[in-house]
């Protein structure tokens, strides 16, 4: 983590998941791991977020609500997949309600694997996460978007 | 009649990470009616037990939640060692105890602490969260897990906590028993904090009863169950005193579970007492046949836990009843009348799990 440009802004999403990889993402933001010193801040607005960090798998209910959440971030944004039920159903994979990982319905752009995903974890995911917004910032710049 | 307004809450709310969808139907200020709809976190979990086989189910179940999930093994597992007809060693007894009033401990702190952030005392938040990381050290040190561990197996438990680590748990508690002391004043007699909770969502004795809640939220309203006095694991052998609280208010749900913190560490201080030396585990031979029944109590309540095996390796059957379930027509009823500003502070008062609810 050379630097970080700008402060990444977290919306926080269950999808299916069981708990366990929410409350590490809580944890990551209070005391002890507290991200929170380096401008990250959970916020619960779609219009706010940089980084959508999603937990557990997609199911039928819920696929409509992770689509609308992330069409109304703004450009450029990343989705992070956290713990392994995002990523691919993980330990629930084989339910007959879980479609998927979130990669299902939405471009993923990180992985965090874990059950629980530890807040370690977490972190270095979202710091990977700021990196691609970066990325993405001035690939739109090149495409003569939003300066 | 004032103009009725529908004000949909969730699925997607600062207050709760996990995804609950109301539909708020106000009268100016006042919610007249409110309308769970529940499901998006729903996985089809107790179907998989067709597919897994009964010792590789206790990995499914455990992750029922991420917040109870020691004692989601743990009442599964008791529920299948009644099928097989087994008595585990003592000293499986006493882990499983201490493991799960750890996780009372953890999971009360996290609803201190969000509890906290819903009447918007943020320093208060993060001291609670701040507290609940000793204990997720402990976990980590004696099970290598922070949040779920799988330690429980049909038959006993994995993995044993030496002598000197039950001492060094001990110590950590005594400490955090200081700090927590500090902590209950502020929840207990500040005044601020008294203003947002007290005579916020009454639920009567006589309406706890009729609408069937469980754990805190009944005690809060002035009856005394609990179901560790039943003495499953070594409860039998503890000296567990149920608390209760006349006021029936949020006021009353903060002070029982404030106070069952402190009841969980002695739990703890005894079960490390008493503790005796000894196997781990007994073997299980073949495969179940029968059904079998078991209770808890978990930190939102009591839960239970059905079981039905026809020989095979593959259960026919489980179902698990927990309390968040029970405590949502509660939760209703309290939220009728309510101000539309206290919606999240009752919402948070049942404690809900809605990976548990939904499963």
């Amino acid at each position: 983590m050379a630097k970080v440009s700008k402060s990444p802004w977290l919306l926080h999403y269950d999808g299916s998941s069981c708990n366990g990889c929410d409350i590490e993402v809580l944890a990551c933001l209070t005391p002890v791991y507290d991200v929170e010193r380096f401008g990250v801040i959970n916020t619960g607005n779609p219009k706010h977020a940089d980084i959508l960090l999603i937990t557990g798998g997609i199911n039928t209910q819920n696929k409509s609500v992770v689509e609308q959440l992330y069409s109304q971030m703004p450009e450029p944004k990343v989705v992070c997949a956290v713990g392994i039920c995002a990523c691919n159903g993980g330990v629930f994979k084989d339910c007959y309600n879980i479609i998927g990982g979130v990669d299902k319905v939405l471009p993923v752009d990180v992985y965090v694997p874990g059950c629980a995903a530890r807040p370690n974890a977490i972190i270095d995911g979202v710091v990977k996460a700021v990196a691609l917004l970066d990325k993405k910032r001035e690939q739109m710049k090149a495409e003569g978007g939003n300066k | 009649m004032a103009n009725r307004t529908i004000v949909p809450f969730g699925p997607q709310h600062p207050v709760l990470p996990e995804p609950v969808h109301l539909d708020l139907v106000l009268e100016d200020e006042k919610v007249v009616e409110a309308i769970p709809k529940i499901g998006y976190v729903h996985r089809g979990l107790e179907k998989l037990v067709e597919k897994r086989d009964f010792n590789d189910y206790v990995y499914v179940i455990e992750r029922t939640c991420g917040i109870c999930s020691f004692m989601h093994g743990m009442g599964y597992v008791e529920a299948m060692e009644r099928i097989f007809d087994t008595e585990i060693p003592d000293r499986a007894k006493y882990l499983r105890t201490i493991w799960a009033e750890m996780s009372r401990i953890h999971s009360h702190l996290l609803w201190l602490g969000l509890l906290a952030d819903a009447f918007g005392f943020e320093a208060l938040f993060y001291q609670c969260w701040r507290m609940r990381e000793h204990v997720l050290d402990m976990f980590e040190e004696s099970t290598g897990g922070r949040v779920i561990f799988s330690v429980n197996k049909i038959g006993g438990v994995m993995k044993d906590m030496p002598t000197e680590m039950l001492a060094g748990f001990v110590n950590n508690f005594n400490e955090m028993e200081k700090e927590l002391k500090k902590l209950t004043d502020v929840f207990l007699s500040d005044y601020t904090v008294e203003s947002r909770l007290r005579g916020v969502g009454l639920l009567t004795k006589d309406e706890a009863i009729e609408l069937g809640a469980v754990g805190p939220m009944m005690r809060a309203s002035g009856i005394e169950i609990d179901t560790r006095t039943l003495g499953y694991a070594a409860y039998s052998d503890l000296d567990v005193n149920i608390i209760t609280s006349n006021e029936c208010d949020c006021y009353a749900r903060c002070e029982v579970r404030i106070k069952e913190i402190f009841q969980s560490i002695d739990l703890i201080r005894q079960a490390v007492a008493k503790i005796p030396q000894g196997e781990l585990s007994v073997a299980i031979k073949g495969n179940p046949n029968g059904e079998a029944f078991a209770r808890m109590e978990q930190p939102r309540g009591e839960a239970i836990y059905y079981c039905r095996a026809n020989g095979s390796k593959f259960l026919e059957r489980t179902r698990v009843r927990t309390p968040t379930f029970t405590n949502l027509t509660p939760m209703i009823h309290t939220l009728k009348g309510a101000e539309f500003a206290d919606v999240p502070l009752l919402i948070l008062t049942i404690d809900p799990c809605i990976s548990c609810t939904e499963r």
